[in-house]
């Protein structure tokens, strides 16, 4: 990426972000308010950051988008679609009906409707039951002339043979003109329950999947751009356009990997404890070899049960907003005055005692008029400052692996409010240039992934033999998106033996990524 | 008679409790809670009943799922093996079964049998033959005082059923259903040979329903009030409570079926320069401090989020988990020399003893008995 070009824009709930890299230089950056239709905010973060960098548009060679839309879309139950669901499953399974354990209101918003149909594999590849055309032919006809024209199709034991689904989505292609077909293989990891829901998410996504997509494009055209762009999934790294389109799913959890990334870029640490402090919460997780630690449980979105893997970040409702309480006892947030701070705190001519009041009595930084904050009684910024830097602390301590110090990277503009040098527990604490675009520049420098989870039955071959086909697969995978091959690296490793069996199976689940081939 | 009806809060709460009596294994309840919830929400009924209450001639069979949890959570169950297995064993007797009971209350085999019993409308007895999760159809109490090795009976999803009419010993019976779970797919649900409700009312582990359901209550009732659900779970269960701290290591090998390892957990705050080494064996088995073993199979090794009082189980265990690790003592029909011989340190290959940590006492069925009617503690 030597030289390329590239924009990063992050979308949060209160400000569109982008930064603008040449190669691994950052030659600009830029905030903006995020707006209701999303696109129009980033289009003026974008047209903002080439002219800050005096860039032509056609001289980019990417712009890679970080974006909470899609989440927002489940989260307030908006523009979600009717889905018709398909599962693959002979007799198996049936306890357990799709969206079993989704909140009414959305199972009600999204539900058209499901079949369960003869098909999926044992463990070991053998087919459960053949695949019932027939009954699949006549869900069809049932959804069609109801008008539900999205379908998620998931087999049992798809990560070990997908080519039912493959089957299954020609039959109901046929079947449905202009159907959006959904595959739970390419979707989610083994447990069909919650991999099933998250290939439901993504067909009730489809169309304002192509909507947003397509808006943004012809946002790119209206600025000049031709460059190909990229949509920054759950785990932070990449995916094209056309992709997202279908599966705009993948975004849904994708917040806070793009900050710790950026953090590793400008910091060229790639273990460490990133701390972003934003303008309501704090978000503070751990990087491990580059890429940020993940929760051991699924994601949870929208109140439905899913195994996304996402970053493991601890939030507190400290920002650059929180309201500062004297007390006694001194209290700062949870509560936050958000993304009206520029008129409620004291330095802007406000009535509240904000955080950044805070900051700027101290002197740490110099926002609005200081001298509206100048008779802030000293202790008490003192004892804030101190609490602030405590709390952190506490968190810190929490997500350490152990009691060993750890660099600590603080990025996000609320971040000038820690203050006090190092912070314990910490060998140092830093604050790179840039430290509050470091999501937007996360994005700009996101690799692409290749991604593989299956068990595998030992019978026949050796555990190395099997690791080694796994990781093959992934390599491939990344490649398809997109991926250099010379750059490729290997993410994520387990292996998981099954247990309360004899004959050795073992769950292997691999992540591949590399750079961009722009 | 006196029954306890189950309520969605409570399949709640007894879904927190065996996970904590889980000790690491038996697999997650998640999928077991959503399919009783599921039930009880289409009007079927879900009712236990005291050991003490039982007919001493009435004919009772256990349940189970039988297999590898990984395979379970992605071929799920078709929901109606356990009516099979139980008519498959009513065939092969000539006798209706009264009511039902899980061998094993520890992990998703806690709620299990509840399943059927909700099908058939029959009562599920308040006593299990582990008191925990193990890792073998022979170990239980029902076994170590003289349940038959046959019959028993197994089924799976795509309906197909096998009666074992005859099996020399309780481990040629463990080796006969393994390999026929590995069959079908590797993943079953099981019965072994029926018992009488004298059986049960002798050697049956009482009450450890009702013990689930009053760990998971304190655990919701703490995690409200925001107070410690550590500490909610040592008062009602009588517990030891061995450490805080976080997990450093964790080494996992597939081992002849079963996941053994080690899990390393440093201490945190009081518990600060104190390190923990616990051996799994699918569950934890043994706790060693330095060179000193201080709590060990069959007692109870627990080990929960430290946060939540959330059971962690031994696939989930990763490096940096922040848990609380306790000790419950086995029920006393688990700390004798025969019970020993099967669920003893020994019988998991070790070379050494059990030694006791703290008292074993009997769980007290839960108040809704007395009521007769459903305990609803939320709103």
């Amino acid at each position: 990426m030597t030289g390329m070009l590239r924009i990063g824009v992050d979308v949060g709930g209160t400000n569109t972000d982008a930064a603008l890299l040449r190669g691994t230089k950052v030659l600009a950056t830029i905030k903006t308010g995020t707006t209701a239709d999303v696109t129009s905010g980033v289009a003026a973060a974008i047209r903002a950051v080439l002219l800050a960098a005096q860039v032509s548009p056609g001289d980019v060679s990417g712009v890679m988008i970080g974006t909470t839309h899609f989440l927002n879309a489940v989260v307030e139950g908006k523009r979600l679609e009717r889905v018709g669901t398909l599962r693959l499953c002979g007799a198996a399974t049936r306890s357990l009906p799709p969206m079993i354990d989704w909140p009414d209101r959305l199972r009600q918003l999204v539900d058209g409707g499901a079949a369960l149909v003869g098909g999926g594999v044992n463990f070991d590849g053998t087919p459960i039951a053949p695949l019932d055309t027939a009954a699949i032919r006549a869900a069809c006809r049932t959804w069609r002339a109801q008008g539900v024209a999205s379908v998620a199709i998931s087999a049992v034991f798809a990560q070990v043979d997908s080519r039912m689904e493959v089957q299954a989505a020609a039959i109901v292609a046929e079947e449905i003109p202009d159907v959006a077909v959904s595959l739970s293989h390419r979707i989610g990891r083994t447990g069909l329950l919650a991999r099933e829901s998250a290939t439901i998410l993504n067909a009730s996504l489809h169309r304002l999947g192509a909507e947003t997509v397509g808006a943004f494009r012809a946002a790119f055209a209206g600025l000049g751009l031709t460059c190909p762009l990229y949509l920054t999934q759950n785990d932070g790294t990449l995916m094209s356009a056309d992709f997202a389109e279908r599966h705009p799913v993948f975004t849904i959890a994708s917040g806070p990997t793009n900050s710790m990334r950026g953090a590793a870029f400008l910091t060229g640490l790639s273990d460490a404890v990133v701390v972003d402090v934003g303008g309501t919460t704090t978000d503070v997780g751990m990087l491990v070899a580059g890429f940020p630690r993940n929760r051991s449980e699924g994601a949870v979105i929208g109140g439905i049960p899913t195994n996304f893997r996402v970053p493991d970040v601890f939030s507190f409702g400290l920002g650059g907003g929180s309201l500062v309480l004297s007390g006694p006892p001194l209290a700062i947030g949870p509560a936050s005055v958000g993304f009206r701070l520029p008129e409620k705190a004291l330095c802007f001519g406000g009535d509240t005692l904000t955080a950044t009041d805070i900051a700027v009595a101290a002197g740490l930084v110099t926002l609005g008029d200081p001298s509206r904050v100048r008779n802030l009684d000293a202790a008490l910024v003192k004892a804030a400052l101190a609490k602030m830097k405590a709390d952190l602390e506490t968190v810190i301590d929490r997500m350490k692996p152990s009691a060993d110090p750890v660099p600590a990277i603080l990025v996000g503009g609320g971040s000038v409010m820690i203050d006090g040098g190092l912070l314990a527990g910490t060998s140092v604490s830093l604050r790179p240039d840039h430290f509050g675009s470091a999501n937007a520049i996360g994005a700009a420098i996101a690799q692409v992934s290749g991604e593989v989870d299956r068990v595998v039955a030992l019978e026949g071959t050796t555990r190395e033999k099997a690791l080694e086909g796994i990781v093959a697969e992934a390599r491939l995978r990344a490649v398809e998106a997109g991926a250099n091959p010379n750059s490729l690296q290997i993410a994520e490793l387990e292996e998981t033996p099954l247990s309360y069996l004899p004959g050795n199976a073992v769950r292997i689940a691999a992540k591949v990524v590399g750079d961009l081939a722009l | 008679m006196t029954y306890w009806t189950l309520t969605e809060s409570d399949i709640d709460r007894i879904a927190i409790g065996v996970g904590i009596l889980g000790t690491g294994g038996g697999g997650s309840p998640y999928l077991q809670m959503l399919i009783a919830k599921q039930l009880l929400r289409e009007g079927k009924r879900i009712r236990m009943i005291r050991p003490a209450d039982l007919d001493p001639n009435a004919q009772i069979i256990g349940l189970g799922g039988i297999g590898a949890p990984t395979v379970s959570i992605e071929k799920m169950e078709e929901g109606f093996e356990g009516v099979r297995v139980l008519k498959a064993i009513e065939a092969h007797t000539g006798r209706k079964v009264d009511a039902v009971l899980g061998d094993e209350v520890g992990g998703g085999n806690g709620i299990y049998p509840m399943i059927t019993a909700a099908h058939l409308d029959l009562p599920v007895v308040d006593a299990d033959g582990m008191g925990r999760a193990f890792p073998e159809v022979q170990m239980t109490s029902f076994f170590a005082y003289g349940q038959a090795s046959q019959p028993a009976a197994l089924s799976d999803a795509d309906g197909n059923t096998l009666v074992i009419t005859q099996a020399k010993t309780p481990q040629m019976l463990e080796k006969l259903m393994r390999t026929a779970t590995v069959a079908m797919g590797c993943t079953a649900c099981m019965t072994t040979a029926p018992m009488t409700g004298d059986f049960v009312r002798r050697f049956g582990i009482a009450h450890t329903t009702s013990q689930a359901w009053t760990l998971g209550d304190a655990v919701i009732r703490a995690r409200e009030a925001k107070t410690d659900p550590i500490a909610a779970i040592l008062a009602e269960a009588g517990g030891t409570f061995l450490m805080t701290g976080k997990v450093t290591d964790i080494g996992r090998r597939i081992d002849g079926g079963f996941v053994r390892g080690t899990l390393t957990v440093a201490g945190l705050g009081a518990d600060a320069g104190r390190t923990l080494v616990i051996d799994i064996q699918n569950e934890y088995l043994v706790a060693t401090e330095g060179d000193k073993r201080i709590a060990m199979v069959p007692d109870l090794i627990c080990i929960v989020d430290s946060e939540t009082g959330r059971p962690i189980g031994t696939e989930e265990q990763r490096y940096g988990l922040r848990v609380a690790i306790l000790s419950l003592p086995a029920p006393a029909l688990l700390r004798t020399d025969v019970a020993l011989a099967l669920m003893g340190p020994r019988a998991f290959g070790y070379d050494f003893d059990f030694v006791p940590l703290g008292q074993s006492t009997e769980p007290a069925p839960v108040a809704a008995y007395l009521a007769g009617q459903a305990v609803h503690s939320n709103p």
